[in-house]
């Protein structure tokens, strides 16, 4: 794979390329490391710590490893351990077969509606939990609309929905937008002239894909496919709303949340889970690791975006249009739900009515206001630490800086409920500065686990927006007489622009739906985010129409947000160029 | 930069006002849907002007995971459930504290043979349930299903796979319906039953709600639920009923002051108010519909309402909540092993001893009944026998500590052995079956 644009003498960037100006730096790397090292000790390191250190002690407090020794006699933990990961691999894979063609054809061909078609690729992240897995059987499941019609047309009916093959599908059309946001941004940033060199040469369609673009866009490919991965490894929610008990973060789920017994099992899991998902993520680095993938020009301006045969795009449309209705389904079924009165066991809901929002407006204004205020401060700070730590890696020689990457990629493998229970553990009689209000009252803590949890999405977003640029030209900046602050701001911020905002969304997107650590965390209705009032209402036995009215603004709300940073970066990109 | 977002943080929730902290607010931490809560809360506060009832709903696990985490003085004042086990443990915390004077003297001491409230006074039985089945009549119709009335009903070769039911370690209403049903017909001949109903599930879930939900939209045909999920969705205009099979119990839904609450006494006037007839009276609201504790003499119950009274005196089980609580850990794990973790291996045992006893029906075979009578008796007897569940000695064993490597090598050895076994006896009961049905050909 030698497809770099500057062959010679960069192999061994960023090392060799960074000393002459790092020297002079000194004090500022180093202040950052401490500080995020700082943030990842009090909010991730320790209350974790404080809980799963259960797996490694036994009743008399003494250090053992009997524990794990236990785990790994059960057949049960075996079988679920494979069968995580047949899930994610599988999922993996099929999350790129819907991601790939949506990325190609939207940002490098000439494409009516490539901005709503990657906005509403993007949709399926914005689904809160129950809702996804519920609105899906209402469509695809085992008395879901397809299999009633299915079953009066032609006699059968389609077992998607059950068992592995149901948390497969499920996890994929749910996850693959982590790859389109990744990969979108990745093939924005491909120099124009490299395809246009390769056109040239001869190289068309599907070559021209597999040798050239596909391998540029490879940082964003690969933070995208590890995260879904890693993600799908340690989702619960889906497999326990589908009855799948035999996986790996359901069985740790079950022996943690079982009331009454404090079961180590439970925490071996939750350690093996996090070893196991950071294992993963290395292995993504190393992939990458020895090559280069920075271009020097940026793409978006520059490229000139092909055009489509008459047939290619009536095949690229069908192709986009089954996609999206697919993908799109579990929203269309909230919404139908959203307006229903009584939808039970037929095609579509018996009778319509308006009064679930109207219930909805009343009770719940509050909580859009909450979840928009920690979602965007959580994921604010999610970019800046990302970023952070993005630079301190590619930029810098700091020893240990890589352990930055490990623990924070770490959250994604703790299970909300344990963070929460380590909040509250170690925050217990912390008062705010200058008041007397406990800190575990406030809703600081729901904010800060946000950021925690969403952390690694925009982590790996950064690193691969800063793997893409090129040294050479914050190296032009310095020789040009731009301090090292500056450089950053004006220079490597704005070119990795694109790979932010795709960390930020995925952040806010993600955070906006969280669930597992919001429910022990809020200590009151006021302070509730849209996500619990969805939770809340979708416990009602007398009908989920007001949850599923959530749901939809929820989505619309999240929307909104996502179509309009597209917006932003777009009008930006074209203020550069004029 | 990252400074300048904490400082921000920090500012903005100083100034951010902080709730719940005012004198004359009462915190109720419940698992009980929105509609109960609000009535209660409106009518209350109308009831009450000055006192203010906040609700914070959270499930049953996380309810006591906060209790527990918060330190005195700080913890919501009162807890509000269903699942007797979430206030056992509490109170064996000691995280409960006794509240006599809220109690309403009008309402019996037992319901059937369960004490109403808590011997030791640590919690109150504040409303009734049942156990039942619950089934959606358009998806009986259209798969053309008899409506079942009784658990034994729900053996029969026509449900497969079109059960719903939660797993007992999971809900503690599921638990007490497994136990009522292991009461009730004896332990070998109720997990005889309890595994031939399981055979025919399409689903152990994790959550309760999630039976009656599923069922209410059609995605099962038959749920195993605690009747009020039956009745507020039949109520509420769902194509669903429910009935009382004869092998049933009536059980409280129970009401705590937790201890170290803030505001104590207003607390137990808000209990009070849950008991008191207009209290009582609310739990008729067909969006709520609960059985009262309270006689109906004292309230106005809706025409046809079930009489929780009458379902007990009619129940055919006698139970007994201290057997129930020592073997909770031996029943719930035995299931999980039995049930939960090997679904896939009883449903294909259940289907070819269902296929093998259709074709044995249709050609009689003397060797091949022998052989179906095998498979039967292999796929549906329990891993412990029932001296087991009574010697003292086993049961501790589960009740150890489990941070003792030694205990838990014990436990997940016997929970290892349980599944190999439970596995091998599916396995084997398939094959008996396979062999019965080709007897028949």
């Amino acid at each position: 794979m030698s497809t770099t644009t500057t062959q010679p003498g960069t192999a061994g960037l960023p090392a060799a390329g960074a000393r002459p100006w790092l020297a002079l730096s000194g004090l500022g790397p180093w202040l950052a490391f401490g500080l995020i090292l700082a943030f990842l000790l009090c909010f991730l390191i320790v209350p974790v710590g404080m809980v799963v250190y259960t797996a490694f002690i036994n009743e008399t407090g003494g250090l053992t490893l009997g524990h794990f020794g236990n785990f790994f006699a059960q057949s049960v933990f075996r079988e679920s351990f494979f069968n995580s990961l047949i899930v994610s691999l599988a999922s993996v894979f099929f999350a790129s077969v819907i991601a790939i063609p949506l990325a190609y054809l939207t940002v490098r061909f000439e494409f009516r509606g490539a901005l709503l078609i990657q906005t509403l690729g993007v949709l399926p992240l914005i689904m809160p939990p129950f809702v996804g897995a519920v609105a899906l059987q209402l469509i695809f499941g085992r008395s879901g609309s397809m299999n009633l019609l299915l079953n009066d047309w032609f006699g059968f009916t389609i077992p998607i929905m059950d068992g592995l093959v149901g948390v497969t599908f499920v996890e994929s059309i749910h996850y693959f937008p982590f790859i389109l946001l990744n990969l979108v941004a990745a093939m924005r940033n491909i120099d124009g002239a490299m395809e246009e060199s390769a056109l040239n040469l001869g190289a068309r369609g599907w070559r021209l894909f597999r040798r050239v673009i596909f391998p540029l866009a490879m940082p964003g490919y690969l933070a995208g496919a590890a995260l879904v991965f890693v993600k799908v490894f340690d989702d619960l929610g889906t497999p326990l709303v589908m009855g799948v008990t035999n996986m790996l973060a359901p069985q740790a789920y079950l022996r943690i949340t079982s009331v009454g017994i404090d079961d180590p099992l439970g925490y071996v899991i939750s350690v093996i889970m996090i070893g196991f998902s950071i294992l993963a993520l290395w292995m993504a680095a190393r992939v990458m690791k020895g090559k280069d993938y920075a271009t020097m020009q940026k793409g978006g301006n520059s490229l000139q975006k092909r055009e489509l045969s008459h047939w290619e795009s009536v095949l690229a449309y069908g192709w986009i249009l089954f996609v999206l209705f697919v993908t799109l389904a579990p929203h269309l079924g909230i919404l139908l739900m959203s307006f229903s009165k009584v939808w039970s066991f037929s095609v579509l809901p018996d009778s319509y009515t308006l009064e679930h929002y109207a219930t909805v407006f009343h009770d719940a204004g509050g909580m859009i206001g909450n979840t928009l205020l920690y979602c965007v401060m959580a994921a604010g700070l999610d970019v800046v630490i990302g970023t952070a730590i993005a630079y301190l890696i590619l930029r810098t020689q700091l020893p240990a800086r890589q352990w930055l990457d490990y623990l924070a990629s770490a959250a994604l493998a703790i299970p909300g409920l344990v963070l929460a229970i380590g909040y509250l553990r170690l925050f217990k009689g912390v008062n705010l500065p200058f008041t007397d209000t406990p800190v575990v009252t406030t809703w600081v803590l729901i904010m800060l686990a946000y950021a925690v949890r969403r952390l690694p999405y925009a982590l790996r977003s950064c690193m691969a927006a800063l793997q893409q640029v090129h040294i050479s030209l914050e190296e032009a900046a310095q020789s040009l007489g731009a301090s090292k602050l500056s450089t950053i701001r004006r220079i490597m911020v704005p070119l990795m622009a694109g790979g932010i905002l795709a960390g930020f969304v995925t952040s806010f997107i993600t955070a906006a739906v969280e669930l597992s650590a919001t429910i022990l965390l809020a200590s009151a209705q006021s302070q509730a985010p849209m996500s619990y009032g969805i939770y809340l209402y979708m416990q009602s036995i007398s009908g989920r129409g007001p949850g599923a009215a959530l749901g939809v603004l929820a989505v619309i709300v999240v929307g909104l947000g996502t179509y309009f940073s597209h917006r932003f970066v777009e009008r930006s990109r074209v203020t550069t160029k004029t | 930069m990252q400074r300048i977002f904490c400082a921000g943080a920090l500012a903005a929730s100083l100034l951010c006002a902080t709730q719940g902290a005012q004198a004359g607010t009462v915190t109720v931490l419940t698992s009980f849907p929105k509609e109960l809560t609000t009535a209660y809360q409106k009518a209350f506060e109308a009831a009450h002007p000055g006192i203010k009832i906040e609700i914070l709903n959270k499930n049953t696990t996380a309810s006591v995971a906060y209790v527990r985490e918060l330190p005195e003085g700080q913890r919501p004042d009162i807890m509000w459930a269903s699942a007797p086990d979430a206030f056992e443990v509490l109170a064996r915390n000691k995280l409960l504290q006794t509240a006599p004077e809220a109690v309403n003297k009008s309402a019996p001491a037992k319901i059937g043979a369960y004490p109403l409230n808590d011997p030791q006074g640590m919690y109150y039985g504040q409303a009734l349930a049942g156990y039942g089945i619950m089934w959606n009549t358009r998806y009986l119709q259209a798969h053309k299903l008899p409506v079942p009335k009784e658990w034994s009903d729900l053996t029969r070769p026509e449900y497969f796979g079109h059960v719903a039911i939660s797993s007992p370690s999971r809900s503690g209403t599921t638990q007490l319906t497994v136990e009522t049903i292991l009461q009730g017909e004896g332990w070998e001949k109720g997990w005889g039953q309890l595994l031939a109903m399981m055979g025919n599930v399409a689903a152990v879930t994790d959550r309760s709600f999630a039976v009656p939900d599923g069922v209410n939209n059609g995605q099962y045909g038959v749920g195993i639920v605690i009747d009020f999920f039956g009745l507020a969705g039949k109520y509420s205009g769902f194509p669903v009923d429910f009935a009382y099979p004869a092998m049933t119990a009536v059980v409280p839904a129970n009401i705590a002051l937790i201890a170290g609450a803030k505001n104590a006494d207003e607390a137990k006037k808000f209990m009070a108010f849950t008991m008191s007839v207009p209290g009582q009276q609310i739990l008729f609201d067909p969006k709520i519909s609960r059985l009262p504790i309270l006689p109906y003499n004292l309230l106005k119950a809706p025409a046809g309402y079930p009489v929780p009274q009458d379902v007990a005196a009619r129940a055919k089980v006698q139970f007994d909540s201290n057997v129930g609580e020592a073997r909770y850990q031996v029943v719930t794990s035995l299931f999980d092993q039995m049930v939960t973790f090997r679904l896939k291996e009883l449903q294909a045992a259940t289907r070819a001893i269902h296929e093998a006893a259709k074709a044995l029906k249709a050609k009689p075979n003397a060797r091949g009944n022998e052989l179906l009578a095998q498979a039967r008796a292999t796929a549906y007897s329990p891993l412990v026998g029932e001296a087991n569940v009574k010697n003292e000695e086993f049961l501790e064993l589960f009740r150890k500590n489990r941070r003792d490597v030694a205990v838990s090598k014990q436990l997940t050895g016997l929970e290892q052995i349980w599944a190999d076994k439970a596995r091998a006896n599916y396995e084997r009961a398939q094959q008996l079956a396979n062999e019965a049905r080709s007897l028949a050909k």
